[in-house]
């Protein structure tokens, strides 16, 4: 990890996720109840912001590198191939058996342990991620590499050693800044992620990719503090009425509303 | 794991506590006999009656942390008890912009596990808690295994608000931990956003516009819809995504959870990571062009049109009242 002295070079690990298709059917391992991540895997699209922001960032601050951290299963490569194609410089990937099913906090200390061999100035996140939503990973990565950190950016720049963030709130939005090192998680939308062109598609072939597994890093692999013990069908709505417009469709709704005195 | 004493990470804006913290000391009060809050800011002293009367026997008071954000100096002082032994059994948190700061800090911090995205919690000698997934279609129960004190990060309308008419509450100092680099980064300005009508996640109508809407501009029609029901705009990710508006109008997983009398959808196919965030409501009307939309079959009331349309003809309606 970079010291915070002024920075001239902008090196910046985004952590990525490579996920089941979202658009495909998901099903749960019938064993352990875990998502089944057997299949073919991809970069997550909440990831794709991070990565772009990390790229114009880097482009602006006039040079730097863009370092990939993923953990997945069975040495899967092809979302992290995805950030290559996009323009960060290489990975590092660390997979393992033996961290299948592994909680947010067994993640997190895999992530940390594999930025400490990183040079990087800032740490890029999604806020959530597509398939496991539970949103703390990268705070608890910061937590672990005693780091600051900004959640819910809606808008990123770098100052010289500092990071200045537009930060979501309930009623608008903060602008906090942090020294850096520093982790930050952005939001959807924040930029527009560049499709990976040809030429890129090309390069991101002989990125480096360096393969780990938790023993390399020296993580040791815990329980995850809870126990699947039943998984049920939600109860489902009844169905209602629906009915095709014939100019009346704004009095149906207006009568609706009057019968639960709303109106 | 018997429980005997929760602790509720307690969020407050001038207003007063936040509901969803209202709700997990109500939800708190039924499976610990010894409920307390944590709670950071200038506001504790003056919360102390609500917090009380909602279930808190004393709250933990952190104490003014400046403009810092509150995920490293909560995290710090509650994991700095935990360590000394006057720790809970079970930590409760809001699933909210600082809750999940606040929970996967502390969960670093403390080396234990954060349970998340929980939207019900049932007691007894073991906790047991509820999941969505697959935006809602099913539920996983899961039995909590982990040591004490469990971190379980609950998400907003999963339990109702109830007074219980309790006492105030004892307000007790506790100490934030050594923070080294982790608390640096500093809050410079607050930008509020002018807000007219109820609370998206409080109002009794909600009507929320998606992509159908066509266009940016169109999203007027929404909040003045919303506005002649009294209630508040919501919207689809797609819009929000497209910057159509701002993040806090999301509806869905990723978004609020809403359970208003009547949630009104128009131009909103209905995917399931919207739906969980609204399936909850008690009446839902939805507008859609196309009558094969998912939206429609959730729906109490289903208009197969063009909001172009009906939107305009139901403001018009509404104001000739
Ligand atoms: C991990 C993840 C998390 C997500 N979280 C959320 C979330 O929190 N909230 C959320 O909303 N989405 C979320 N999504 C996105 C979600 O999957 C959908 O893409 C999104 O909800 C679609 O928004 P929409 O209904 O506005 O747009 P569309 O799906 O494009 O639907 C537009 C609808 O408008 C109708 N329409 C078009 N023209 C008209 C007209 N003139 N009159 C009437 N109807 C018309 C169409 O028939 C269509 O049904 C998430 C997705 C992922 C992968
Ligand atoms: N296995 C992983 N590999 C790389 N990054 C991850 C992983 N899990 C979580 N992250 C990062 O943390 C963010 C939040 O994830 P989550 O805590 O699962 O919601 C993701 O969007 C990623 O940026």
């Amino acid at each position: 990890m970079a010291s915070s002295a002024y920075i001239e070079l902008m090196n910046v690990v985004v952590c990525v996720k490579q996920i089941p298709d979202p658009a495909a059917p998901q099903s749960l391992e019938p064993g352990t109840n875990t998502l089944d991540r057997s299949g073919k895997l991809i970069l997550d699209d909440s990831d794709a912001y991070g990565v772009e922001m990390a790229l114009q960032l880097a482009e602006q601050a006039g040079g730097g590198e863009v370092t990939l951290v993923s953990m997945a299963p069975n040495d899967e490569t092809s979302g992290l191939r995805t950030a290559l194609a996009m323009g960060a410089a290489s990975a590092i990937l660390i997979s393992d058996p033996a961290l299948k099913g592994a909680d947010a906090l067994t993640t997190a200390k895999v992530l940390a342990a594999a930025i400490k061999r990183t040079n990087a100035d800032l740490i890029i996140a999604a806020t959530e991620s597509s398939d496991g939503y539970t949103g703390t990973t990268p705070v608890q990565v910061a937590e672990l590499l005693g780091l600051p950190s900004i959640t819910f950016a809606k808008s990123v720049s770098v100052d010289g050693s500092s990071v200045k963030v537009e930060r979501q709130t309930e009623s608008g939005y903060d602008d906090v800044t942090s020294p850096l090192p520093a982790v930050v998680t952005v939001t959807a939308g924040v930029v527009e992620p560049r499709y990976p062109s040809f030429k890129g598609i090309m390069a991101a072939k002989s990125k480096p990719v360096e393969i780990l597994t938790a023993a390399d890093l020296g993580v040791t692999t815990g329980q995850t503090g809870q126990e699947i013990t039943s998984v049920v069908e939600a109860e489902a709505r009844a169905a209602g009425e629906i009915v095709v417009d014939e100019g009346d469709g704004a009095q149906r709704i207006v009568s609706f509303l009057e019968a639960l005195k709303l109106v | 794991m018997a429980i005997d004493k929760i602790w509720v990470v307690a969020e407050a804006t001038e207003a007063g506590p936040t509901t969803i913290t209202l709700e997990l000391l109500t939800a708190a009060r039924g499976l610990a006999s010894t409920v307390e809050a944590v709670a950071w800011g200038t506001t504790t002293a003056a919360n102390a009656a609500v917090l009380g009367e909602y279930g808190a026997s004393t709250v933990h008071d952190i104490g003014d942390i400046g403009d810092a954000l509150p995920g490293a100096p909560v995290a710090s002082a509650i994991a700095a008890a935990i360590a000394s032994g006057a720790g809970p059994t079970a930590i409760l948190v809001p699933t909210s912009y600082d809750g999940r700061d606040i929970a996967g800090r502390l969960s670093a911090r403390a080396d234990l596990p954060v349970l998340t995205n929980i939207t019900g919690l049932v007691g007894g000698d073991e906790l047991t808690t509820q999941h969505p997934i697959f935006g809602g279609a099913q539920i996983v129960n899961a039995r909590f295994t982990g040591q004490a004190p469990g971190i379980f990060v609950v998400r907003a309308k999963s339990f109702a608000a109830e007074s219980a008419g309790g006492a105030p509450a004892a307000v007790s100092p506790l100490a934030v931990g050594d923070l080294g680099a982790t608390n640096a980064a500093a809050v410079v300005t607050r930008h509020i956003e002018e807000r007219t009508g109820p609370k998206l996640d409080e109002a009794p109508v909600v009507v929320s516009g998606g992509r159908g809407l066509g266009e940016a501009a169109n999203y007027s029609l929404i909040e003045e819809l919303a506005k002649l029901l009294n209630g508040a705009a919501g919207a689809s990710r797609a819009i929000v995504d497209a910057g159509w508006v701002p993040y806090s109008h999301q509806v869905g997983q990723t978004g609020k959870t809403v359970k208003p009398t009547v949630y009104l959808a128009c131009g909103i196919s209905g995917a399931t990571q919207h739906m969980v965030g609204m399936k909850g409501s008690k009446n839902i009307i939805a507008i859609n062009k196309d009558q094969d939309a998912p939206i429609f079959g959730v729906a109490d009331l289903g208009i197969v049109g063009d909001v172009h349309k009906v939107v305009p003809a139901l403001i018009e309606a509404l104001k000739a009242r």
